[in-house]
């Protein structure tokens, strides 16, 4: 038998007992009756939530009283259980002597339930219309062992009864035996008249022989009734339950409605006590009754306490707890735990600012990342509305009772969709935040936002939709709102809805600001920004964004037009070499440094990528004032100075470097030929005296006037006649880093040992800036008078360029080997290439000089097969080597 | 009709594609989807496509052609939102029955000649049955969790005129596609299982659901196996998923399922997820290679294409499905 809820419960020969619980059933519980009565439905739902989470496998529902409309509170109560997925992930069992309320239960139920229960009583017509029914609803089914004549009470009733009506189920309704579920009837021992001796052991029998002569029947009970005659005797009544419990589980019993709070665990029932029980349930004696109901004296009164179930949550700090409570949708404790926070804040608006939207924060990204569904948020919007409901009067005392809303926000779904779940709950979480929201729900006209807009004089338009046409829609909603010179932000949402779509699409069209906002509780943020009296800059920092996230966007993913290899090398960058400036180095060849001392090069350390690696955005030094990084920036930055100093004064890591400036000319368009030092040709290393670097040309369609750049055209082609220049270098100041991070490590200081990578990386930066200068200055001494800061270097704004094998001007990794090969880098400093070409140790540099005034740094783009067959065959590689290499780059 | 029990047991069957993608490339305008009929209707119905059935026949049939061309089995009628709940958009209620009667007359009109132009290789039509716009176990309104815009009894009778049209106009199998919300769906079987009663027919029946996002759910919910649970007590020709995810990201739950179920298995995928525009872009060989893994991983009876698909892209998956055997239907206790 498999049953579900929003989770499947697969019950096999092989499954333990199946566990129902008992609580929701307002027959067997005043509480739960009293709370149906009072309409105290939430309450109701922490009844079904605690045994679920005490272990219930299914839940039986039962709103049989005469004072209550069943079939009112049963769709009520299950439907309200839909919306808690923490409950129905379990199936249900819909309890009820009256076939209308299973009906109706059945009629919302989407996973498999149990009906509990059907019989013979009314005869075999009504038996198999509900039987029928029952399968066309797609449940199983509890078969009561009762017929025309009553309620089987001895074993040869019992079995007839389950006999007939497993017959009449399979045979002539058809319905699958694996979902049959006989309950044989659990009566009362120990009730000291002589007809109840048998009741346990008859029990049992029958239990036994269904599960051998009905295959695949399944057997049921609710235990808590043999007890019943030793009520107000809780010791007794736990020990009799869980006896019989055993037994009937060791004859078949394979379900049953079990209160767990009502029963002993077997093995711990006092030994005595025991044996008393079980004299009773197999009646092994005449007087088995009598002596246990003596013995029961003996134990009485020593009623076990109810202990109050502590949640362990609870004492976990404000925060933790608020946050718990949304993520899990739990109300039972927001109001108390916000009021706690309104007494801590200045303002009761703090704490929707602050602990309820970092709460719905962490909503927002489990959502995101598929671990929590939408049921789930749905909830957990729900326990944020209750707490804002409660801030309220609060926020509107301090406004001296003045109702006054934060802004009016236009909300619809977009012509041509339907779904508004998204749009809703956003509704929701601002109307929560005090702003008015006037709805227009779904499928609204284009006319109707643009007319609701005006007449209502919104602060802000809010576009949904999830079905994709919608993208359209709302493109031509903004163009609408456009046309009328209408100036109301908009904001855009729903789940094909994206950042690239939105500052694509929609903002280019329309002149006051588009926002897209991937999450209800984004929404929040992005609206109180909007609505700032002050939003100029907030509204021009999303503008701007939007504008650079176009154009990013749009050269990323345009479809692009290419050119022929050749075609783009004809639309070279030209240099006009009879003017351009080149300077012959001062010295030509390779040289090495084997102990830098590194203190030099703080004053060259860009601090900001650092921050970066550590998450923290903004720019050094303003980082370390921001308003919300900038805490933790300062801190940071101490720490890192600390250990930066460290490293200075106790020599924690080596610095080595190696640069070659060589005489050069570009070949054959693409190729730079590098003119060999005589000292490396006759290390053998090379058979050429000469070498080749390989570039790469841009070859995606420019616009008039704009060349294909490739980075051989900052060198002056051979034809010229004109003797040009190049270097190379590589520089590292990672020796020692390992081993300091290891340190670390085997002090379990994580900390510290991501720190000492961190800033061996900023240093071998710093080192490749510094080398370069010297470089510049000194050594090829083309910009000998050159004068510029640290942040003058962070921009790029001294004369010629760097560029990096393996970055965007040149993305061919292979070219290191070439710079290996060329400055011999392995035996003069140490550092090596992986098999994947990655510099070891890490924190290393390696890259080219170009001195040109004229030369920048640029992107490469995507490339074309007609150039990486030219590349592959200048390379001496095979063409599936060279796609491997140049992948990222190759257009589709 | 051949029955299409057989030939599952010895071959793949193809579905068709996308219909709405086929559509979207006459871009009709709403003089057109209006028709000479329809032409002073009170309401907009530019967007209607099961309209076009009425209103441009040609086009719909050309599709279904272009679909069993591309070596499809199974063609869908154009019926996905044929019921009075999804017509109610339109104020077209009233035409629930003539458009689900016509657009399977349309279908199965193409499918005859197809059949009898190559007798081997009979053609079927797959009634097809939408999930309508109303969810019976979720409450649209956040502050009413108890509250439902569509009950299981509503749901019942829409789909049961549209089963009973369906029929009429001669479909060979019913299809119950895009599962969102478990409990339409079992109404949408429960309303089968009425008039197979009340007419004394059998007729096989298609299950289908929808997995909406990584959660790995339903959008009501379930998990893969609470699905198949939920819709087991019918006895089904297959069971499966379509649309929401592309055929990479379905192979996951189509594997669970596949493990699961004792009934035949189908999908059939939306042609990769789309991009920041709506569109999809997974070529034919692209969604091939994916399903060839599905073929070499026998998880699957009966394959076609959702969102975004093409006659290129049935070709493509048709020619792969050529090569491998059927899966093997499974018995469990």
């Amino acid at each position: 038998m498999t049953l579900s809820g929003l989770e499947p419960l697969v019950v096999t020969p092989e499954s333990n007992f199946i566990n129902v619980g008992e609580r929701t059933n307002v027959t067997g519980s005043r509480k739960f009756l009293r709370l149906i009565k009072e309409e105290k439905y939430e309450e109701a739902l922490s009844v079904a939530r605690d045994q679920v989470e005490g272990g219930a496998q299914i839940i039986d529902v039962n709103m049989d009283e005469g004072m209550l409309d069943g079939k009112y509170a049963m769709v009520k109560f299950l439907n309200l259980i839909a919306s808690e997925p923490d409950i129905s992930r379990v199936p249900l069992m819909i309890d009820s002597s009256k076939w209308e309320i299973i009906e109706a239960g059945l009629q919302v139920a989407q996973g498999k339930c149990v009906v509990n229960s059907i019989s013979l009583k009314e005869g075999e017509a009504e038996f198999i219309r509900q039987a029928k029914l029952v399968k066309r609803y797609g449940a199983a089914v509890i078969v009561m062992a009762f017929d025309e004549n009553g309620q089987a009470d001895t074993y040869e009733r019992r079995i007839e009864i389950c006999e007939r009506s497993y017959k009449i189920l399979v045979d002539i309704v058809h319905f699958a035996p694996q979902d049959i579920i006989f309950d044989p009837n659990i009566f009362p021992v120990a009730t000291g008249m002589d007809e109840h001796r048998l009741n346990a052991l008859d029990f049992f029998r029958a239990t036994k022989w269904i599960r051998e002569n009905l295959p695949y029947a399944n057997v049921s009970g609710g235990v808590s009734n043999v007890s019943f005659s030793f009520r107000g005797n809780n010791t007794v009544r736990e020990a009799i339950n869980a006896a019989f419990l055993y037994h009937a589980i060791q004859n078949g019993m394979n379900m049953g409605i079990v209160n767990p709070t009502m029963l002993e665990v077997y093995d711990e029932i006092d030994k005595d006590l025991l044996k008393h029980v079980e004299d009773v349930l197999f009646d092994r004696s005449d007087d088995a009754t009598e002596r246990l109901l003596d013995f029961a004296e003996t134990v009485k009164g020593n009623v076990k306490e109810d202990v109050t179930k502590v949640l362990e949550w609870r004492s976990n700090p404000l925060q933790e707890r608020i946050t718990h409570a949304l993520v899990k949708g739990i109300d039972a404790f927001i109001i108390e735990d916000v009021e706690q926070a309104r007494q801590e804040v200045t303002r009761p608006i703090e704490v929707i600012e602050g602990h309820l939207m970092i709460g719905m924060s962490v909503v927002g990204d489990l959502f995101g990342s598929g671990k929590m569904f939408l049921p789930q948020v749905v909830k957990s919007a729900r326990v944020m509305k209750k707490a804002v409901a409660y801030l309220q009067p609060f926020i509107e005392a301090e406004k001296d009772g003045k109702q006054e809303f934060a802004g009016k926000i236009l909300m619809a779904t977009v012509k041509g969709d339907v779904h508004d779940i998204g749009k809703n709950i956003v509704s929701v979480v601002l109307g929560c935040n005090n702003y008015e929201i006037i709805d227009l729900g779904v499928m609204v006209p284009p006319e109707k936002i643009v007319e609701t807009a005006i007449k209502e004089n919104v602060d802000i338009i809010g576009l949904s939709g999830l079905i994709t046409p919608s993208l359209d829609e709302m493109v031509y909603v903004s163009k609408s709102l456009e046309k009328k010179n209408i100036t109301i932000p908009i904001i855009i949402g729903g789940a094909t809805t994206s950042r690239a779509h939105t500052s694509v699409k929609i903002a280019p069209n329309y002149s006051n600001t588009v926002v897209h906002i991937n999450d209800a509780s984004r929404a929040v943020t992005v609206v109180g920004e909007l609505l700032n009296r002050n939003n100029k800059i907030y509204k021009e920092q999303i503008r701007e964004e939007y504008d650079k996230f176009r154009e990013q966007f749009l050269s990323r993913t345009r479809k692009k037009e290419f050119l022929t290899i050749e075609d783009a090398r004809k639309n070279k960058f030209a240099i006009d070499w009879k003017t351009s400036q080149i300077t012959k180095p001062k010295q030509l060849g390779i040289q090495d440094f084997q102990d830098f001392d590194i203190t030099k090069l703080e004053d060259f350390i860009d601090w900001s990528p650092f921050f970066r690696s550590w998450d923290l955005h903004g720019k050094y030094p303003d980082i370390l004032t921001d308003e919300v990084v900038g805490e933790q920036a300062t801190e940071l930055f101490k720490d890192a100075q600390e250990l930066l100093q460290r490293v200075f004064q106790e020599k924690l890591l080596k610095a080595k470097a190696v640069f070659g400036l060589f005489p050069a000319n570009t070949v054959n368009d693409d190729d730079i030929e590098v003119v060999l030092s005589p000292r490396a040709q006759s290390r053998g290393l090379s058979n050429e005296d000469t070498l080749n670097f390989l570039t790469l040309r841009q070859q995606s369609k420019k616009a008039v006037g704009k060349p294909n750049l490739s980075i051989s055209d900052f060198i002056a082609p051979k034809e010229s006649g004109i003797q040009d220049y190049m270097g190379a270098f590589c520089v590292s100041t990672g020796f020692g880093t390992a081993e300091l991070a290891k340190q670390f490590e085997d002090a379990h200081d994580d900390y510290n040992s991501i720190m000492i990578k961190a800033l061996a990386d900023r240093l071998a930066e710093a080192y490749a800036e510094y080398l370069h200068k010297e470089v510049r200055t000194k050594y090829w001494s083309y910009a000998a008078d050159e004068k510029l800061s640290n942040q003058d270097l962070i921009k790029e704004s001294y004369k010629g360029i760097r560029p990096a094998p393996g970055y965007p001007a040149c993305p061919d990794h292979l070219e290191k080997r070439t710079i290996w090969e060329l400055l011999d880098v392995d035996n003069r400093i140490g550092v090596a290439l992986t098999e994947s070409l990655a510099m070891w140790p890490a924190a290393s540099v390696s890259g080219y000089y170009f001195a040109n005034p004229e030369a920048k740094y640029f992107g490469l783009g995507k490339i074309k097969e007609d150039q990486l067959a030219d590349y592959a065959k200048r390379r001496a590689i095979g063409l599936e080597e060279a796609e491997k290499w140049l992948s990222p780059n190759l257009a589709d | 009709m051949s029955d299409i029990k057989n030939i599952l047991q010895k071959h793949i069957l193809v579905l068709d594609g996308a219909m709405g993608t086929m559509l979207q490339q006459y871009n009709f305008s709403e003089e057109d989807f209006r028709g000479e009929r329809f032409k002073d209707y009170p309401s907009s119905l530019k967007g209607n496509n099961d309209l076009l059935s009425l209103t441009q026949p040609e086009a719909i049939a050309t599709i279904h052609a272009k679909y069993f061309e591309a070596g499809a089995d199974i063609v869908e009628t154009n019926t996905f939102s044929g019921t009075t709940i999804a017509m109610a958009d339109y104020d077209m209620e009233d035409l629930v029955y003539e458009l689900n009667y016509e657009s399977a007359k349309i279908a199965k009109k193409v499918a005859e000649e197809f059949t009898k132009q190559n007798p081997d290789k009979p053609r079927f039509v797959a009634g097809s049955i939408g999930p309508t716009n109303k969810t019976a176990s979720l409450s649209p309104d956040v502050n009413r969790p108890e509250y439902r815009a569509i009950t299981f009894d509503e749901l019942r009778v829409a789909y049961k005129q549209q089963v009973e049209a369906l029929i009429d106009g001669g479909v060979d199998l019913l299809l119950v596609e895009t599962i969102f919300d478990t409990l339409n769906a079992k109404a949408a079987l429960f309303a089968i299982e009425e008039v197979k009663e009340d007419r004394d027919i059998d007729i096989p029946i298609m299950v289908s659901g929808t997995i909406t996002d990584a959660s790995g759910r339903t959008l009501s919910g379930q998990t893969v196996e609470a699905f198949l649970a939920s819709v087991s007590h019918i006895p089904l020709l297959s069971v499966g998923f379509n649309c929401a995810l592309g055929a990479e990201q379905l192979k996951p739950y189509l594997q669970r399922l596949s493990n699961e179920t004792e009934f035949y298995t189908s999908a059939h995928p939306n042609a990769g997820l789309p991009n920041a525009f709506g569109e999809y872009e997974e070529s034919p060989k692209q969604m091939q290679a994916y399903i060839e893994e599905y073929l070499q991983d026998d998880l699957i009876n009966i394959i076609g294409g959702c969102c975004g698909t093409s006659p290129a892209h049935i070709k493509a998956i048709a020619a792969v499905a050529k090569k491998y055997a059927p899966r093997k239907l499974q018995t469990q206790a």
